[in-house]
C-alpha cells in the first residue's frame, strides 16, 4: 500500500502565545515545537496501514526550515521518507496546493492528515487536498479499516456516530481517538537520520504565495473583566448566593 | 460582479438546526449593510417544507435542491450540489456553520470553488464593501481578522456565538437540479448509530458543567450531572480527567479536545491549564470552583468559588432547585 501522511509543525499545547506588537503574527521566540498532535494519529494509523499491509509510507510537510524536525520526528516513528515543502507561510487553499503537487506524483492509495492543526485551528487542508487530488474523502474519524481497495470509516458527529464506505484513494482525517501514537524508539531516531527526505521550494512548484484568506490582524483575545469571588465559611450560603448571581445578574440559569 | 450573502442551512434528518437560524441572522445583517439579499442554500430529501422557516430569519429565497440522494449527508454529494448553485449565481459571500458537518462541507467547498476560508469566526463585519471574519486562533489564544480575497468570501461560523434574531422575510423558493447522478458518488453513509444516552453535545449545550483533575474519579461525575439535569447542561472534562480514564474523549474540552461557547460555564476542579483555557474561554459566563485560590481558571472567571468542589456543588444543586 502507497501512504501518504501529511505533517504539520505547531507550537506545544502549553505554549504561551504572544502576539506581536504590530499585529502580524505571533513572536516565535522561545516556542517549543512539536508535531501537530492530530497528524500524529495520521502518522501513527499510516504506519499500522503499512504493517497489515506491505507498502511504503512518505510523510509530506510544508512549512519553513524548522518543519525538517517533525519530518524526522515521523522517520524516527518509522516512516520510510519525507518530502519538505519549504515555505514560510501560507494559506489553506496554498498549502492544499503546494501538498497536491507532490502528492500527486505519489500516486498514493491513501492520504493520512490530521483533522486540524492545532496552530491555525482551519480543519481545512485535508479536505482542499481531496478536492484538487480528485478523490473522496472522509474527515475526523476515529476508526478505520482498509481492504480490498476500500476503506470503512467511523466518525462521530454531533450526538451520533457515521460508518462511512469510500473506495480508494482517498484522503482520510485523523481525530483523537483514532488510535495511540507510537514513541520514537532510540534506534528509529538513528535510523531517521540517515532516510531520505526530498526538499523542494514551495515556488519552484509553481504555488502562489498570495494568499486568498488573507489574515489582516492579530490581536490577543479580548481581556474578561474581573470576576467576583464568593467569599464567606458556609458552603450552603456560597452556592445560594452563587445561584442568586447566575439567575438575577447573569441570567443564564 | 459577486452578489448577495449566502447560507448554507444545516439540517439533519428532515429538521434544521439551530445554527442553522444563527447563520441566517448573521448573514441578514450583513446583507441589510451590503443593501443585498440574503439566500440559503437547503440540501436534503424532503426538505422543501422548511423554508418557511429560514425566511422567518431575514432568508429571502431558499434554494432547494430536495432529492432521495441526500438522504444522508456526504461530502461528495452535498458540496456538488451547493458549490454549482453559488457558482452559478455568482455569490460574493458564503456562510456556514462550523459544525462537524460545516467544517467538512466548508473545507470542500473551499477546495471546488478555489476561494478562501476563515473557520470557526465569533464576529462578521463589513469594511469597504468587503467582510471582515474575527475568528480564534491556536484555540483562542489569538484572535485574527480575516479578509477573503476571492469569491465567494466564505466563513464558518462557531455554534451558539451568533444571535438568531427573528426577521421575517418572503423565503422565496427556487428549486434547482444540481445533476448529481447517483452512480457518481463515491463515499456512502453504511450506518448511523445514534448516541442512545441522550447526552447534550458540548458543541452545542447552551450551559456545561465540566469536572477535572479535581473531581478523584469516574463515579464522582454524578454530582455534576445532577446539576446538570436541573440545568439541561452538558457534563465536560479536562484532559487531565479524560487522560486518567474518568470521561471519554468525546467530553474533553480543550485545545486538543472541543472548543466550546456556552452562555455557561461551570469549571469543578479543573485548574486551568492553557490548553483548558483556550476551549472554553470564549463562554459568556464563566463560574470556577477549586480549593486552590491560585488556579489560574479564577483569572477567566466572572464567578469564583475558593473551596471543596464537593461541599460546593451539592449544595448549587440544592440552591439551584429552589431558584428555577
Amino acid at each position: 500500500m502507497n501512504i501518504v501522511a501529511c505533517v504539520k509543525q505547531v507550537p506545544d499545547t502549553e505554549a504561551l502565545i504572544k502576539v506581536k506588537a504590530d499585529g502580524s503574527g505571533i513572536e516565535e521566540g522561545g516556542i517549543k515545537w512539536v508535531m501537530n498532535p492530530y497528524d500524529e494519529y495520521g502518522v501513527e494509523e499510516a504506519l499500522k496501514l503499512k504493517e497489515a499491509n506491505g507498502g511504503e509510507v512518505t510523510v509530506v510537510s510544508l512549512g519553513p526550515a524548522r518543519a525538517m524536525e517533525t519530518i524526522r520526528t515521523a522517520l524516527a516513528m518509522g516512516a520510510d521518507k519525507g518530502v519538505h515543502i519549504t515555505i514560510d507561510d501560507a494559506d489553506e487553499y496554498n498549502t492544499a496546493a503546494a501538498l497536491a503537487a507532490v502528492i500527486k506524483g505519489i500516486n498514493p492509495d491513501i492520504v493520512l492528515c490530521g483533522q486540524r492543526a492545532i496552530d491555525n485551528d482551519s480543519t481545512q487542508v485535508g479536505s482542499i487536498l481531496a478536492e484538487l487530488l480528485g478523490i473522496p474523502q472522509v474527515t475526523i474519524v476515529t476508526g478505520l479499516e482498509a481492504a480490498n481497495g476500500k476503506i470503512k470509516a467511523i466518525k462521530p458527529i454531533e450526538g451520533a456516530q457515521l460508518v462511512i464506505e469510500s473506495p480508494m484513494p482517498c484522503v482520510v482525517t485523523a481525530q483523537k481517538g483514532l488510535n495511540e501514537p507510537r514513541y520514537a524508539s532510540l534506534p528509529g531516531i538513528m535510523k531517521a537520520k540517515k532516510k531520505p527526505v526530498d526538499v523542494k521550494d514551495a515556488a519552484a512548484l509553481g504555488i502562489s504565495v498570495e494568499p486568498k484568506a488573507k489574515i489582516i490582524k492579530m490581536t490577543p483575545p479580548p481581556k474578561r473583566a474581573a470576576g467576583k469571588i464568593i467569599g464567606g465559611d458556609d458552603p450552603a450560603a456560597k452556592a445560594a448566593e452563587l445561584a442568586k448571581l447566575l439567575r438575577e445578574e447573569a441570567k443564564v440559569i | 460582479m459577486a452578489k448577495g450573502v449566502w447560507i448554507v442551512a444545516e439540517q439533519r434528518g428532515g429538521a434544521l438546526r439551530k445554527v442553522s437560524f444563527e447563520i441566517a441572522s448573521a448573514a441578514r445583517k450583513l446583507a441589510d449593510e451590503l443593501g443585498e439579499e440574503v439566500s440559503a442554500v437547503l440540501v436534503g430529501s424532503g426538505v422543501e417544507g422548511l423554508a418557511p422557516e429560514l425566511a422567518k430569519y431575514g432568508v429571502d429565497k431558499v434554494y432547494v435542491a430536495d432529492d432521495a440522494i441526500y438522504a444522508d449527508y456526504t461530502t461528495d454529494a452535498y458540496s456538488a450540489a451547493v458549490a454549482k448553485v453559488v457558482k452559478e449565481n455568482d455569490a460574493s459571500i458564503l456562510l456556514l456553520a462550523a459544525s462537524v458537518q460545516g467544517k467538512d462541507l466548508g473545507a470542500s467547498l473551499v477546495g471546488k470553488l478555489a476561494t478562501g476560508m476563515a473557520s470557526d469566526c465569533t464576529e462578521l463585519k463589513i469594511a469597504d464593501g468587503k467582510m471582515v471574519a474575527v475568528r480564534p486562533m491556536y484555540a483562542g489564544k489569538v484572535f485574527a481578522e480575516v479578509v477573503v480575497d476571492s469569491y465567494p468570501q466564505m466563513a464558518s461560523l462557531r455554534p451558539n456565538v451568533f444571535a438568531a434574531v427573528e426577521k421575517a422575510k418572503a423565503g422565496q423558493v427556487v428549486k434547482f437540479d444540481a445533476g448529481i447522478a447517483a452512480g457518481a458518488l463515491k463515499t456512502k453513509v453504511l450506518e448511523t448509530q445514534a448516541d442512545a444516552s441522550g447526552k447534550i453535545e458540548l458543541t452545542e449545550a447552551t450551559c456545561i458543567i465540566s469536572g477535572g483533575r479535581g473531581m478523584k474519579g469516574s463515579d464522582e461525575y454524578k454530582i455534576l450531572e445532577d446539576l446538570a439535569g436541573l440545568l439541561g447542561a452538558a457534563v465536560g472534562a479536562s484532559r487531565a480527567a479524560v487522560d486518567a480514564g474518568w470521561k471519554t474523549q468525546a467530553d474533553q474540552v480543550g485545545q486538543t479536545g472541543k472548543v466550546v461557547a456556552p452562555n455557561l460555564y461551570i469549571a469543578c476542579g479543573i485548574s486551568g491549564a492553557i490548553q483548558h483555557l483556550a476551549g472554553m474561554s470564549s463562554s459568556k459566563y464563566i463560574v470556577a470552583i477549586n480549593k486552590d485560590e491560585e488556579a489560574p481558571i479564577f483569572a477567566k472567571a466572572d464567578y469564583g468559588i475558593v473551596d471543596d468542589l464537593f461541599k460546593i456543588v451539592p449544595e448549587l444543586t440544592t440552591a439551584v432547585k429552589k431558584i428555577v
